[in-house]
Order: structure tokens, then sequence, then C-alpha cells
């Protein structure tokens, strides 16, 4: 191992690595749900009254909420056993001896630097890098771009926040939702003004802070009219975490004329129940695009939605799904046409291998009066084995006139004709068979910047090493 | 015994025999045409000997740098130095002509992803690409482009013979590269194949039609019939089926003579 355990990350963050240990608070982390520990997080946090209040309301919704009785089997989930709020100090409880070997073994191979690696680990403390972050920041603020985290945000910009926070996606939207409204932390807030354009992607802080990958992160995105803002969250390297469950929601406002890409890659540990609220509102002649990639997880549920408002509004979702052992991937996207003249697509690939488990989970909704709206859905699912499967559930409402509605599904095997003519030219089975998974999913990968489409490339590539029989 | 040596090979397709028994000796530096009329089998002897999964080897044996390469994956085969031109060039979406020729070479190479010398530069790559692209008449513009993904089949013929060019090996088979060609693209590809010609490269084109011929002069022709060889000469067997076609092999209702093939 190319990382030494010894090294004390405690101390000397400056010096070493250029990061900083936030300051300690004073809280003692509790198991469990309720009433108080839903205000003493608020309270924690020093939140404005109305947030309390809203919180304790989205808990009690969360606890008449049934949990979905369709998709993945979440029976396992176990409530009361789960911390809802951690200091940085806490979740600082691993060792790296303690680690699971796969996922060591993946840093090494993916090449993480050591820093970011014991950080993604969750050994390390919270760092940002704080000379890439800051000017970048100052760029930003200069176009009147306001790129925080959520939680700063609601201290500092405590209108702009109240006018938008939860109502794109209200806590009484399904039970996560309201889940991640009663005890949500961290996640990113971002406002971009009236025609300014944010050239570079906006990462979460140099791909990596704590508070954007914790368990129920809650992000906030307005693109004002004209504006145009790509952001990326996650990262292909896998994220551990002892906690197994992560609830997150993302709520997205695109006004006229304005376009919002977001993109996620996301790999957590294989004992995570991944389960995602993610929605965007578009309003006139603007775009919404949401590139969705999901490796990791034990249990994945998510499904990107555009509401198209106004006529003109148009929706995209790109994703991939990559479901191995013991996983279970139900994602896909939902197009909710309000608009007459809107355009939406939905292209979905997923992979399954070794008894993994895809699912196509897709709803294009037509409302009366949103005439000559158009809408297509391509999904391939590529199996890697006969153990494997992928499902495809499809719902489609159509209450308007002159709707055109294109639906394509296809389920493909990896061909003994495509990996016979890799092998003639004398590259391995194995390396064959990377080849054809990653051509699969090159349209989602080519969308990507490059650095991402290249780690994604190898992570497939990892995943498929000696696995495919 | 000859560099490449074929001995009683025997293959069937799901339960049909096909091949009955073919014994052929190919020397390096030697061309080898083998013609025969549909169904004669020698789509069956070119996957045959690169180790396609559908064809099962019922017996015989090829042998091929002191091995009998028969037990062999087709990588390890290709690697070994023997090449197949297919017939009907496979598509694979998503990975561009560069990518998977680059990756070739690598592979032929033994570049595993860790010893780096063994890689090869992307400035020898870009020199070995242009000079086979013009020898070709290709030009750049199919590189990104995905595998054999909405190519013309001459585009496909002539991108077989690229990766024979870049991958150089001992043993080349050409199954039927002339089908589907207009004739400057067969120009074109005997050009190419004809430069390759010479003490470390031994050829066997597997044709139905004598067309190619012309432009690559056979040492050795064998005519295939029904799984087994009928005849073996020198390049006056083609000019015999050229006039006489399979007929004197052939039932009595199957086409008398070699008609010309109709050019795409």
């Amino acid at each position: 191992m190319a990382t030494s355990p010894k090294i004390d990350v405690g101390t000397d963050y400056k010096e070493k690595y250029g990061f900083f240990v936030p300051e300690d608070y004073v809280f003692k982390a509790k198991r469990g749900l309720n009433p108080e520990i839903v205000k003493e997080i608020s309270w924690m946090k020093g939140e404005p009254e109305w947030m309390t209040k809203f919180r304790l309301r989205s808990l009690e919704i969360f606890r008449k909420k049934p949990m979905p009785n369709w998709g993945a089997d979440l029976s396992v989930i176990d409530f009361e056993n789960i911390f809802y709020y951690l200091r940085a100090s806490d979740k600082q409880s691993k060792t790296w001896e303690e680690l699971p070997p796969d996922i060591k073994a993946t840093y090494d191979r993916l090449g993480v630097p050591e820093a970011e690696r014991k950080f993604l680990a969750g050994v390390s403390a919270q760092y940002e890098s704080e000379v890439v972050y800051h000017s970048l920041q100052k760029e930003l603020s200069a176009k009147g771009v306001i790129f925080l985290d959520t939680d700063s945000a609601l201290r500092e910009h405590p209108d702009l926040f109240k006018e938008y926070f939860g109502t794109v996606i209200p806590p009484a939207d399904n039970k996560f939702s309201a889940l991640n409204s009663a005890v949500w932390s961290g996640g990113s807030f971002i406002y971009v003004p009236k025609g300014v354009r944010v050239d570079v992607p906006l990462q979460a802080y140099f791909r990596i802070n704590a508070e954007n990958m914790g368990q129920f992160e809650r992000t906030l995105i307005i693109c004002d009219e004209g504006s145009f803002v790509h952001y990326i969250e996650g990262c292909t390297a896998p994220i551990y975490t002892s906690d197994s469950l992560h609830s997150a929601v993302v709520e997205i406002i695109v006004k006229k004329d304005a376009r919002c890409r977001y993109t996620t890659i996301q790999n957590w540990s294989t004992n995570v129940f991944n389960l995602v609220t993610k929605r965007a509102m578009a309003y006139a002649d603007a775009t919404m695009e949401w590139v969705d990639g999901n490796l990791g997880s034990q249990i994945t549920m998510k499904y990107p939605s555009v509401y198209l408002m106004e006529p003109g509004a148009k929706g995209d979702v790109l994703s991939i799904a990559f479901a191995g052992k013991g996983q279970h991937q139900d994602a896909g996207g939902k197009m909710i046409h309000v608009a007459p003249n809107t355009t939406s697509t939905i292209t979905s690939k997923s992979i399954s291998k070794a008894g993994g488990r895809t699912s196509y989970r897709g709803h294009i909704k037509v409302y009366p009066g949103a005439n000559n709206s158009k809408s297509f859905v391509k999904c391939d699912a590529l199996l890697l084995d006969d153990n494997s499967r992928s499902d495809t559930y499809p719902y489609n409402d159509v209450d308007a006139d002159n709707v055109t509605l294109g639906h394509e599904a296809t389920v493909s095997k990896v061909s003994d004709e495509q990996l016979f003519y890799l092998m003639s030219r004398g590259i391995t089975r194995n390396e064959a068979e990377t080849m054809i998974v990653n051509g699969f999913i090159e349209p989602f990968t080519k969308e990507l910047p490059l650095e991402y489409a290249v780690e994604l490339n190898r992570l497939i590539q990892l995943e498929m090493e000696g696995s495919v029989g | 015994m000859a560099d490449f040596e074929i001995k009683d090979l025997r293959a069937s397709v799901e339960g049909k025999e096909i091949l009955k028994g073919v014994t052929l000796g190919i020397n390096k530096g030697e061309v080898h045409a083998v013609m025969g009329p549909n169904g004669s089998g020698k789509s069956t002897l070119s996957y045959a000997l690169m180790g396609h999964p559908g064809y099962k080897i019922d017996g015989g044996e090829v042998l091929f740098k002191g091995q009998n390469v028969l037990g062999l994956e087709p990588d390890v085969r290709a690697r070994l130095g023997i090449f197949l031109a297919f017939q009907y060039p496979v598509v694979v979406p998503g990975i561009s002509m560069t990518n998977f020729l680059r990756t070739a070479i690598n592979a032929q190479r033994g570049y595993d992803g860790k010893d780096k010398s063994k890689q090869v530069s992307p400035k020898e790559f870009r020199s070995m690409l242009k000079g086979e692209l013009e020898v070709l008449h290709m030009d750049d513009s199919f590189l990104p482009r995905y595998i054999n993904d909405g190519f013309s089949g001459g585009e496909k013929k002539r991108a077989e013979i690229l990766q024979m060019a870049m991958l150089k090996p001992e043993i080349a088979i050409l199954d039927e590269t002339d089908s589907g060609l207009d004739i400057d693209s067969i120009k074109f590809v005997a050009e190419a194949v004809n430069r390759m010609r010479g003490p470390n490269l031994g050829v066997l084109i597997i044709t139905h039609y004598t067309r190619i011929l012309e432009f690559i002069k056979p040492d050795f022709v064998h005519v295939l019939v029904d799984g087994r060889f009928v005849l073996s000469g020198g390049s006056e067997v083609a000019d015999r089926l050229e006039t006489t076609g399979y007929s004197e092999w052939m039932e009595a209702d199957e086409p008398a003579v070699l008609a010309k093939e109709e050019v795409s």
C-alpha cells in the first residue's frame, strides 16, 4: 500500500495539504429521529425559526407517509438506527486499516491522491482546497454568482433562499423528500443572475467536500433569465461511508431562456441505500439537462425530473446505471409537460453484471393544453451474463392534442461476434468486454468533462476485471 | 513442414459437418488462394483458423510456431501472428477506430496497462497510420468514427486491410475481401496487400471469384468443394476456373459457370 496509515491527519493541514480543519461544534451525536433531534440540528446550525418549523413539519409528514410500495426493496432500512447529524470530528472515527480492502485497492488503481483518498474513505476530516476555491469564488462574485454550501446560503442570503427553498420539491412529495427536509445538512446553493454565463463547470468545491457528500444534502440552484451554469456533483472514486442511507434533495429553477446542466457521478460503497429526489422547473425556452451516472450503492432509486412549465421549455435526462453483484439500480427520469410546444428526451443506459439488477422507470406526463409537445425515450440495457437482470417500467399519460411520443427500448448481451472481432486483433477477452461496455456508455461519457470521462472508463475497467464469464 | 500447417481439419456448425478434412501448408513468402462455390466451407475455414466460438473443431490440427493453435483463444492466435480480414467486419458502437487500432497494437506488443515501454508512442502510431492510410486511399476522417459503424462496403474492407498493415501479421487470411468492392477499391486493397508481401508474410486469400487474383497473383490455388480440396495447383487453376467455373464438381442444378459478381 502506497499510503502510510501513520500520517496524522489532525494536524499540520495547511502546511501539508493546503486544507483547514473546520472549527469544532459541541454536539453529541445520537441515533434515531424525533422532534428533539430535529430541533437540536436546527439550533446547532443557528437557523431562523421558519426553518426549524419547516423541519418539524417535514418530520410529521415523514412519519405519516408510507414507504414506497414499488421500486426496490427498502424494508431493511432501520430509521431508528441512523445518525441524522454528525459533526465532522464524529465522522472521523474510522482508521485506514478498518477500510474494506476492495475500496483501498480501487483508490490505488484509480491513482487517487493520498489526501483525497483519506477524505473519500472518511478517514480524515473534511477539507476544502482553499486556493482553488477562493480564486474561483472571487471570479464568480464579480459576476454576481452565488456559490455556497446550503447552510451558509441560508445565513448569508436569507430572503433569496426562502423565496425558492422547498418550492420545487415540497416535503410532502415523497417519504424521502420529507426525511431530507427534516434533517438536511449541506449541499450546494447556486444563484446565477440574469444573462450571466458561468463558463467553467462548478464542482462541489474542487470535486469533494464533506457536506456535499453528506447523507442528507440539499441542493438549490436558481438560473435567472438567460443565464447558464453547469454544476458537477460527486466523483468517480468510490466514496466509503458506514452510513447506510443517503437521501438527498436537489431543486433547480431554470428561468426564461436559461440553461442548466447538472452532472452527477455517484459511486457510493455498496452498503448504501441511495434514495434521491431531483427535480427542475423549466420556464419559457429554458433548457434543463440532467446527466446522471450511478455506479455504486446497494440500492439506488433516482428519477431526475423536469417540469416543463412554459412554452418552448426543454428537458433532457441522460443516465447510466451499473449494477454488479447484490446491487439494484432503479433509475430513470420523469418529464412533465405542462405547457404547449415543450420537448423532452430521456436516454437511459444500464449495465447489469454478476447478478446485478437494473430497472428503468420513467414517467412522461402531458397535461391538457400542452399541445404540440414532443417526448422521446430511449432505454438500452446491456446484460453481461445470464444471472443479471434488467426491467423497463415506462408510464405515459397524454392528455393533450398533437403530441409526439416515442419510446425505444433494447436489451442486449455482449455479442459473441463483437467479442470475436476484437479478440481476433489480439485484444484479451476481458479488455474486449470492457471496450464494448465503454462503447455502450459512450453517449454518456462524451458529455462529461474529460477528466471525469477518463476516470469513468478506468472505473468501468476495474468493475469489469475478471468478472464476466 | 510448412510455417503454417493445416492438417486434416474437420469442423462443423450447429451439428452440420462442413470441413471434411482440409490439409494445406502455407510458408511465409507464399500467397495461397482458396476458391470455392457458395457453401463449400470457405468461411468456415477462415473462422475455424481464427477460433470463432460458433465453429466446432471435430478433428485435425493447425500447427504454427511449434504448437497446435486450435486450442487457443482468438486473441492468443492473433498475438502469435495470425490475422483474419473479415468478410463481414463487425460494428462496435462507441469505440473509435483510432482507439481500436491503438489498443490492438498495444495488445500485439504485450502491453497490459503496466509496462509503459511496450506501449506504442503517439508519434510512432501517427506515422504508421499516415503511411498506410495513403496506400489505401483513406483519409483521417474515418479515424474518429466508431468501429465499422456506418462504413460503406468498401470502407469496411479497406479498414480491415489497414488493421492488417498496422498489426503486421505473419499469416494473414483474407476472407472474401473482394466481395462487395468496386474495381477501384479492389485495386487499393490489392496494392496494400502486395506491398506487405514478402518473406515475413504468408497469405491465404479466400474468394469465390477470380477477380482479386488478377491484382494479387497467387503462388498456389486450391479449389474447395463440399469441405474438401478437389484441386490444387499454380495460378493456372484460377485461369481454368475463370472459364469453366465449378461446374465439374457441382450437382447438375447448381449454376454451371462462375457468374460475375454484381458490383455494389
